[in-house]
């Protein structure tokens, strides 16, 4: 919980990683890539504030402690949802896996949530696996790189008939918030590995499932808005477009900002700090504090009010994830409506 | 001789697909050495996983720009710190294509596709900021719907915004409507603001993302950073 100027916010950060790329779990003959890799999360990390960087050793590798203190001790953080990233080709024990998540998430079931995956690719032996991880998890939401390579295939699509099979299975068992990496990224190397059409489509065919956009769609923000505007079951996962812009590229951060406001808007965006690339506490201190600059550039996009910051910070992420927001912490016509937010059931 | 400047403006002429700036404004050239008609120049970018198929267009269009200069008989280009670099220096120093670089990790015969989807994007963008100039010169989005290329002031963004619209094949001619859509389709003058205001994102992505790169290049490689502006 974040408190500033008598405004009380409730903190739920939407993607957070529990990483190891240090180098015992580098795979021999891969080591260039598993360097590379957390190196290059390590540029994204030095554009935030300088009172915040990590040495290199630790970025690769944190302990419980450092992240148990940075999220929920000085991060305001309420509640943390681990989004798994496996790359198995370059680690040993995987980057970022459920196993690894879920030490933490049954150690701390109030403080995480945690997010399972599936690959369609992986065929009938992939759903029975997701279909008992999510026995033993209970998942609320799963993370997808439709980008990854596997078994020589280059990526996938949402609109693959297999995994419209593994989406029917979500939507069966209830795991409703399906979130998606587009971003960043480094395969297939001669498409457009952004390219957010399979989410509208998926996002057509399923109605009943939530679509989180990871990353925006960055760098390719047009295509997200022109599509999430169309598709009511479609958010911008907000992870990267604060912690990159915020702070190193004020100007920009205002302008995209107002794109997403104008287009998503308010109700549909989910901040997410991308721990450990960035830590938490100074996003939400700088992001309650901000507001357009100064300049007739920005006149004609949608103001952002503290009510609107409230539920970028937690309350859109809280509706989703059904997580019970304290009283005091809700809007005032959520306050007196107890319909509007699910008890929690984890 | 050449002289470095020479081979520097020709270079000015490469532009980083995705991000339509010259490769030399955004610092991607980090060396450059000539000498009895053969140049040798250095690239680098701002991580080591940026997407190769820019990465390749870029050396190969650097090598391209590096040989149109005269004087110049023997040039190569070298991409430094990639996780691709060998087989992106050897395909496009050998000749090999993109394909040959990357043998089983492609999907469609070349490049030229993408190439295409972010030509259009950024001759929507380019329009976008010339429309803005003009408006902001008192025009209105009324005027802009009627207005033929003749028409235009002269001005730097007008001229970049002619240049990418003659690179898609669309029509330049003076009698030419100025906002068209790009597949050079009018905009009707009851859709302009509309049009516009979907430029303007697509301005703002492409602007935001080359931000976003320097960014990384200013830490990756130490560079100061430069005072950022804004359009």
């Amino acid at each position: 919980m974040y408190e500033k100027d008598g405004e009380k916010y409730f903190v739920v950060d939407g993607h957070v990683h529990f990483w190891d790329a240090s180098p015992e779990n580098w795979i021999e003959g891969q080591e260039q890539y598993a360097k590379g890799w957390i190196e290059c999360f390590y540029g994204y990390h030095q554009l935030g504030p300088e009172e915040y960087y990590w040495p290199m050793e630790k970025y690769q590798k944190y302990s419980e402690e450092t992240m148990m203190k940075d999220l929920f001790e000085d991060g305001y953080v309420d509640r943390a949802i681990f989004l798994p990233t496996y790359l198995r080709s370059w680690y040993k024990n995987g980057f970022n896996t459920i196993e690894q998540d879920a030490v933490l998430a049954e150690k701390y079931p109030d403080k995480f949530i945690l997010n399972g995956r599936f690959d369609p690719r992986d065929g009938d032996e992939g759903l029975r696996q997701f279909e008992q991880d999510h026995e033993k998890y209970g998942f609320k939401g799963i993370k997808l790189y439709t980008a990854e390579w596997h078994n020589g295939s280059k990526g996938w699509s949402l609109k693959d008939p297999e995994a419209t099979r593994y989406l029917e299975k979500c939507e069966e068992l209830g795991v409703t918030n399906i979130h998606v990496h587009k971003g960043p990224t480094i395969w297939p190397l001669n498409k457009d590995a952004f390219d957010v059409k399979d989410v509208d489509d998926a996002a057509t065919s399923f109605p009943n499932l939530n679509f989180i956009v990871e990353h925006v769609g960055l760098p390719r923000i047009e295509d997200f808005c022109f599509m999430a505007t169309q598709e009511p079951n479609v958010y911008a996962g907000l992870s990267v477009v604060l912690g990159a812009l915020m702070h190193s590229r004020p100007r920009f951060f205002a302008r995209v900002m107002g794109e997403l406001l104008f287009w998503v808007g308010e109700d549909k965006m989910i901040w997410a700090s991308d721990y450990a690339i960035w830590h938490p506490r100074w996003q939400v201190e700088m992001f309650v504090d901000w507001d357009y600059p100064e300049g007739h550039e920005f006149d004609d996009f949608p103001r952002l009010s503290t009510e609107g910051k409230k539920k970028i910070l937690g309350l859109n992420a809280a509706r989703l994830y059904a997580i019970e927001v304290p009283p005091e912490l809700r809007l005032p016509e959520a306050a007196t409506d107890a319909q509007s937010v699910e008890p929690t059931v984890s | 001789m050449t002289s470095r400047t020479e081979i520097l403006d020709a270079l000015s002429g490469v532009r980083d697909p995705e991000l339509d700036e010259p490769i030399t404004n955004l610092d991607f050239v980090s060396e450059l050495e000539v000498e009895d008609g053969a140049a040798c120049v250095r690239l680098r970018l701002p991580t080591y996983f940026c997407a190769p198929n820019f990465a390749y267009l870029m050396v190969a269009d650097a090598k391209a720009a590096i040989l149109s200069v005269p004087g110049i008989e023997r040039a190569s280009v070298a991409l430094d710190d990639h996780y691709a670099s060998a087989e992106i220096n050897v395909g496009v120093n050998d000749e090999h294509g993109f394909d040959g670089a990357f043998p089983d990790e492609t999907e469609s015969p070349d490049l030229e596709e993408l190439r295409t989807v972010f030509r259009r994007k950024s001759f929507v963008a380019r329009q976008e900021h010339l429309c803005r100039e003009l408006l902001a010169a008192d025009h209105t989005a009324s005027d802009l719907a009627g207005m033929t290329l003749d028409e235009v002031p002269a001005s730097a963004a007008f001229e970049t915004y002619l240049e990418r619209r003659a690179e898609l094949g669309l029509d330049v001619s003076d009698g030419a409507p100025l906002v068209v859509d790009p597949d050079g389709k009018r905009v009707p003058e009851e859709a302009v603001v509309q049009h516009l205001r979907f430029a303007r994102t697509v301005r703002v992505s492409i602007e935001g993302n080359a931000e976003l790169c320097r960014g990384l290049l200013a830490t990756r490689y130490g560079i100061p950073e430069r005072e950022e502006t804004t359009a």
